[in-house]
């Protein structure tokens, strides 16, 4: 590999791309780094390439881990009868932080967005179609933990009417989670009221 | 009007904001007005209040337009730009409110300051500071289509109602969805999914039914305070909201208008979707003004009768601002007296004299606002020679200071 003309200015700009890290902030990351190679640096580096290398989505439910299937769904303390929907997996976690949730995941991977161009067969759809008929022990009911948005209510309404022939029963989270709210900035005292609170739908 | 008292803007100083250069100027008047020859920026002076506060201001400009232009009409750049006022709320307590592009930001981008801390959610500002207003641009609304009626009715519930905003956008977004479904079916000749367009439609439903409650809600306060007489002498209007999904929200529960709503979509895809629209919901609703002495609707008055018919509606909008909030909005009347002749004009001024609310008025002229001699406190705008300056106006002597 060349060696980069420019390799500070090359790591700030690879920072900087990353959610919630402005250029300015990529600065001050990389200087402080550089500060400390050997204690910052090196094992940053070695992290993510162990990281880069290990993590994939789990075959079941899309969840990011280093095995596959997940850690979650692997352990089978969690309730095997109860699929909670969330769109991502930034709301998978947020739901975890939350120690809320003591049944499985689905990652959907987006919300139906006709002007998006997003539709049903670019969601994992029928993989919980698929999951829910040939689980081992039945799937008494799925929580939907979509984002209180327009394509959120949407897509919401859209899995009710797709899930209804397989019988589990469908709630959604309850009123608490504002409008336009995005579930993974919720603090976790709300996401748990309305975790508990939830209705059929 | 409610016995709120007012919200006071006691100084403003503008940077750079389209025409003013840089401008201080105290206000102690609870009536005041700007006067001054075409382009000396009276308007501007408006549109930087209006700018203290949630929303796009009385221009509804974008953030980029707002910075004095330098260097001519082609390869001009705009300045960063600031406004800023300092405000007495009804308990005597002053804050400063300022807005403007940001030191190292984009141009694009607005930033307001409370007593010089960041204001994160326009709704906290909404509890602080309020304003109303009319422009020369809003006579046309008896001309245009019934959208821009519909939009300035959704203004009035918005400051209001400050949610109202996110339901017009849902409602607007899960119907540009649906027809965007029937529009490729329609295309590609394969059928839309059923769930998905039943999704929307729910989307539709709820958000519609809403929407169009709050704005059936606010047209009947509106037309009770002016039916009490909030307008005084000056002539009042009648407002009429024509939208079948206001009236059925009479006669049934929310729920089962909602689920009508969803049932008439689901029947009507195959119209629609041949219509290229969505021919029925609150999105076609229109506001119908009637001049309420004579009986007549907006469109057969007179030029002035219609400037009338929106000052009406302007106070009492003012007023029922004042009863929710406690204290009365800024009334920012552009031009407003030029249309009225002196009978309508003086009973403007002894309406405006009455509310609690301090108003700002602008003119050409100064001579028609002399019966406002002795209770307002008067500026004249120069433009070129000598840019940004605001003269008091001596004519005008105000009896005591606020
Ligand atoms: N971004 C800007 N930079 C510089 N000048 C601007 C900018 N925007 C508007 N202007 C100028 O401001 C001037 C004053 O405009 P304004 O609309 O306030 O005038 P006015 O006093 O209300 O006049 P009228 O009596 O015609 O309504 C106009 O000449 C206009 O060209
Ligand atoms: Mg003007
Ligand atoms: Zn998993």
């Amino acid at each position: 590999m060349a060696t980069d003309p420019n390799p500070i200015e090359h790591l700030i700009g690879l920072l900087a791309r990353l959610p919630g890290l402005g250029r300015r902030s990529a600065r001050r990351a990389v200087l402080r780094m550089l500060m400390q190679p050997e204690q910052a640096m090196l094992p940053l580096a070695e992290a993510l390439r162990a990281a880069a290398a290990a993590v994939q989505p789990c075959q079941i439910c899309g969840n990011l881990d280093a095995t596959n299937p997940c850690g979650i769904c692997r352990d089978s303390q969690r309730d095997q009868g109860l699929i909670c929907v969330v769109e991502g997996v930034s709301e998978l976690w947020a739901l975890e932080r939350a120690h809320a949730h003591r049944g499985l995941y689905h990652v959907l991977g987006g919300t139906l967005s006709a002007l998006g161009g997003i539709g049903p067969e670019d969601l994992a759809v029928q993989p919980l179609l698929a999951r829910i008929e040939g689980a081992a022990e039945p799937v008494r009911e799925v929580i939907l933990a979509l984002p209180a948005t327009v394509d959120g209510a949407t897509t919401a309404h859209y899995l009710t009417d797709r899930l209804r022939p397989t019988g589990a029963q469908v709630t959604r989270l309850a009123q608490g989670v504002p409008i336009g709210g995005a579930l993974d900035v919720l603090d976790e005292g709300t996401l748990a009221a309305a975790l508990k609170a939830r209705r059929v739908v | 009007m409610a016995p709120a008292s007012a919200l006071l803007l006691t100084r403003l100083m503008l940077q750079d904001f389209r025409s003013w250069p840089s401008l201080t100027v105290p206000f102690s008047g609870r009536i005041v007005l700007v006067t001054g020859p075409n382009g000396a920026g009276k308007t501007n002076l408006l549109e930087a209040i209006s700018l203290l506060g949630p929303g796009r201001g009385l221009r509804g400009a974008r953030t980029a337009e707002l910075g004095r232009q330098v260097g001519g009409a082609t390869g001009g750049v705009a300045l960063p730009w600031a406004a800023a006022g300092r405000f007495r709320d009804p308990f005597g307590q002053e804050f400063d409110l300022g807005t403007g592009t940001p030191e190292d930001g984009p141009p694009e981008r607005r930033i307001l300051r409370l007593d010089g801390a960041p204001v994160r959610a326009q709704s906290l500002l909404a509890e602080r500071v309020a304003a109303v207003w009319l422009t020369p641009q809003m006579d046309r609304l008896f001309q245009d289509g019934a959208g821009d009626r519909r939009r300035f009715l959704d203004r009035l519930v918005w400051a209001l109602e400050p949610h109202h905003a996110r339901e017009v956008a849902a409602y607007d977004q899960a119907m540009a969805q649906r027809n965007r479904l029937l529009a490729q079916e329609r295309r590609e000749g394969m059928r839309a999914d059923a769930a998905w367009l039943a999704g929307l439609e729910d989307a539709m439903a709820r958000h519609g039914a809403a929407l169009a409650a709050a704005r059936r809600g606010l047209v009947a306060r509106l037309n009770a305070l002016m039916a009490e007489g909030v307008t005084g002498a000056f002539p009042s209007a009648r407002l009429t909201l024509q939208c079948p999904v206001a009236a059925a929200l009479a006669e049934a529960p929310a729920l089962a208008v909602e689920e009508r709503l969803r049932a008439d979509w689901a029947a009507s895809r195959g119209r629609d979707a041949a219509a290229g629209a969505t021919l029925i919901g609150p999105h076609r609703a229109d506001l119908v003004f009637t001049h309420a002495p004579k009986d007549l609707p907006a469109a057969l008055c007179s030029t002035g009768e219609q400037k009338a018919l929106l000052v009406a509606v302007v106070l009492a909008h003012a007023g029922l601002i004042a009863a929710a909030r406690g204290f009365a909005p800024l009334l920012l009347l552009d031009e407003v007296a030029a249309h009225l002749d002196a009978t309508r004009r003086e009973a403007l001024f002894a309406a405006l004299a009455e509310l609690p609310a301090q108003a700002f008025l602008t003119g050409t002229d100064a001579g028609i606002f002399a019966p406002l001699r002795g209770l307002a406190e008067a500026f004249r705008a120069s433009p070129g020679a000598s840019p940004g300056q605001l003269v008091a106006d001596m004519d005008f002597v105000v009896p005591d200071a606020l």
